[in-house]
């Protein structure tokens, strides 16, 4: 599904990842974890697409092809989806607007029929269901007013409705009361299938006890320092960073 | 100096030869009303960059132009095509419609009013035994001290005259639209009376749109009064073409408890200018005062503002957005006085500003004076672009960087229009927006 290999990138001038090597496949679960500054979410929008970033090493193939030649909204049409850590908010524009707008450029790509107004409107509903949200707020303004929560809850039903094959989530338990970290994992817990690949980026343990990843990576001074299993995860709730850290420092 | 006493001299002489047209025909308050307006207009000059309120507007290039104004109704440049364009079904049976600043009874139709509800060309009243607007019609609009209210009240002709009476509900949306339909440029002075009495509702869209792309002037002053407990949404909207010019004067009074809403669209003209003045006559009053311009190519539109607490437990809120294009210029000039004694008064307002070129510029001026204590305002304005971030979260999701701005810039101006609550007029205002800003885009 997905193969980094020695990839390096800066913004503004600043190398972030400095030779990260990763590789997925179709049906798993990889968690990111590390210290801040690691480059966690650098990656997360690397992958993407995100303007800000320049990859200066490295390569990227997705199925096959190379990831970075496609430009942002390529990405997303190909089944690439990024959960962002901070959802922006559009005044204006209806989340059913956007999110039918969103479902048609992809159908369109994969030559899929495009829907109406009214069949998008019961896949919607359908979909909302998913991640427990409020009918209320198919007519609002995309993120606007929503709370921390509700944001969290709009990216996973973006993703319920784009149906992608490699889904990153950006640090989505942010923010997230106990509760609506529960709503918002089992909404991923559904849609993780055999076919698709998911990502969670993620500063704590705890979204972890949700959703069951397959692998736990560290990352540390932009490159991928430990992998292991789940109980990586738990590992590093207990001890911390410091031990890779030394660990890396030292090597 | 010469030149602008030429100027004048032109609008005088109007004045004049309105003035043997109206011989005879009019109740002796109106040709004195008139009298009045003329006498202040003679003492009055054109308003010049040096004045700090036009500042920013310079009126020089509509006030060279030779206008003509019209004494005749002319429906040779309507088409019933055009009209259906600037026209909406909720209103079929509770409209008003001037063509070249005259009453176009063809065109009007009240039918479907309520009984007791007035909406009426003013001539009907100047001449006829109902006397009702004698007090209010000119009452707000300050003829002494504006030089371009002075000249449309000297040249006060037809008319919209709005009475909804005490305690009733309108649910028909009232529509006031004035028409330019001319092959020459012609200058045309609508205007406006509303009264909303005790503990009335109503929702009136005035509206301005050209039918030919001849370059006319508008000089329009609306007066609206809204009586105690009474809730009026005025809805104001001047879609002329590119090449007219617009200076327009809503004068507003509100009395104990009640709720004005106003949303003023500019989208049209060549220079457009809208003024528009509240004032708190007691307590428990709230105000809405919300517009939105989106101006291309060349065009400058201005928009000033007051909002005058006077009194404790008033609110207002202010919400003017602005999308500009091309080498157009916008002009924003909000103030809120707060007087001494307007104790718990809350006051917002904010001017948010979206250039989609580097050639457009924005002059805003949010003011805020306050006099009283315990009070809560906030005022603000934004000037920018649309932000790599929003562009970035559309293409996200799939959605190319082109219709990404596409959107954001609808969206934009989507936060407004979506508050009409007129089916019809939103719909049509989306179609208009996304025209205007030459992007095709589905939407719903």
């Amino acid at each position: 599904m997905l193969e980094i290999r020695n990839l390096h990138a800066t913004i503004d001038g600043k190398e972030i990842l400095k030779g990260l090597d990763l590789t997925i496949r179709a049906g798993e679960v990889h968690a990111i974890m590390g210290p801040n500054g690691s480059g966690k979410s650098t990656l997360a929008k690397v992958l993407a697409g995100h303007p800000s970033y320049e990859v200066t090493g490295g390569e990227v193939l997705y199925q096959g092809e190379n990831l970075l030649e496609l430009a942002p909204d390529e990405r997303a049409r190909s089944g690439v989806f990024l959960a962002f850590q901070y959802p922006i908010e559009i005044p204006g524009v209806s989340n059913a607007n956007f999110l039918r707008m969103a479902y048609n450029e992809k159908a369109k790509h994969e030559g899929q029929e495009e829907l109406d107004p009214l069949e998008f409107d019961d896949l919607l509903k359908e979909k909302m269901k998913i991640v427990e949200m409020d009918q209320s707020f198919i007519n609002r303004a995309v993120n606007e007013g929503f709370s921390g929560g509700e944001k969290k809850r709009n990216e996973i039903l973006q993703m319920a409705v784009l149906n992608p094959h490699l889904a990153v989530l950006d640090e989505t338990d942010s923010g997230l009361d106990i509760d609506a970290l529960r709503v918002v994992a089992n909404g991923v817990n559904k849609l993780a299938s055999k076919e698709n690949a998911i990502i969670l980026v993620t500063h704590y343990q705890r979204l972890l006890d949700y959703i069951q990843p397959d692998f736990v990576h560290v990352l540390y001074k932009g490159r991928i320092v430990k992998s292991g299993g789940k109980e990586l995860a738990l590992e590093l709730e207990t001890r911390g960073y410091d031990w890779i850290r030394t660990a890396v420092n030292a090597a | 100096m010469a030149q602008a006493a030429r100027e004048k001299e032109n609008y005088s002489a109007a004045c004049r030869a309105f003035t043997k047209t109206r011989a005879g025909l009019d109740q002796p308050w109106l040709t004195a009303l008139r009298e009045r307006a003329a006498e202040s207009f003679q003492g009055l000059s054109f308003p010049t960059t040096r004045d700090e309120e036009w500042k920013y507007t310079n009126v020089a290039p509509l006030l060279e132009k030779q206008f003509r104004q019209l004494f005749d109704l002319d429906l040779s440049g309507v088409q019933a095509k055009r009209l259906e364009s600037v026209t909406f079904p909720e209103a079929r049976e509770s409209r008003l419609v001037f063509v070249n600043g005259i009453y176009a009874a063809e065109l009007s139709n009240t039918s479907g009013l309520p009984d007791g509800v007035q909406v009426a060309n003013l001539s009907q009243f100047a001449s006829g035994s109902d006397q009702f607007p004698e007090a209010a019609l000119g009452s707000l609009a300050d003829h002494e001290n504006d030089t371009f209210t002075a000249l449309n009240t000297a040249l006060i002709g037809d008319g919209a005259v709005v009475r909804i009476p005490r305690g009733r509900a309108i649910e028909q949306p009232i529509h006031l639209l004035f028409l330019t339909a001319a092959t020459e440029q012609i200058v045309a002075y609508p205007r406006v009376l509303i009264v909303a009495e005790e503990g009335s509702m109503a929702t009136v869209v005035e509206s301005y749109a050209s039918l030919q792309n001849e370059s006319c002037f508008n000089n329009a002053v609306t007066e609206v009064i809204v009586n105690p407990g009474a809730s009026l949404d005025h809805y104001r909207l001047q879609q002329e073409s590119e090449r007219a010019f617009h200076i327009g004067t809503t004068r507003v009074r509100q009395e104990q408890g009640s709720r004005y809403r106003s949303l003023a669209i500019s989208l049209g003209a060549e220079i457009s200018r809208h003024t528009l003045n509240v004032e708190h006559r007691a307590e428990q009053i709230e105000t809405i005062i919300d517009g939105l311009y989106i101006v291309t190519g060349s065009q400058h539109v201005d928009n000033h503002t007051s909002i005058d607490h006077a009194h404790p437990h008033c609110q207002s809120s202010q919400l003017y957005k602005g999308i500009l294009d091309g080498r157009a210029r916008a002009v924003f000039n909000g103030k809120v006085f707060v007087r001494e004694g307007a104790l718990l008064t809350d006051a917002r307002q904010l001017n948010k500003n979206l250039l989609l070129s580097g050639t457009a510029t924005v002059d805003t001026k949010p003011q805020l004076e306050i006099l009283a204590d315990d009070v809560k305002c906030s005022h603000g304005a934004t000037v920018g672009q649309l932000e790599e971030e929003e562009i970035f979260y559309l293409a996200s999701r799939g959605i190319s960087s082109e219709r990404a701005r596409a959107l954001l810039t609808f969206g934009f101006a989507g936060e407004l229009i979506e508050r009409i609550g007129i089916r019809s007029v939103r719909e049509g205002l989306d179609r208009t927006v996304l025209d205007k800003l030459h992007q095709s885009l589905e939407v719903e």
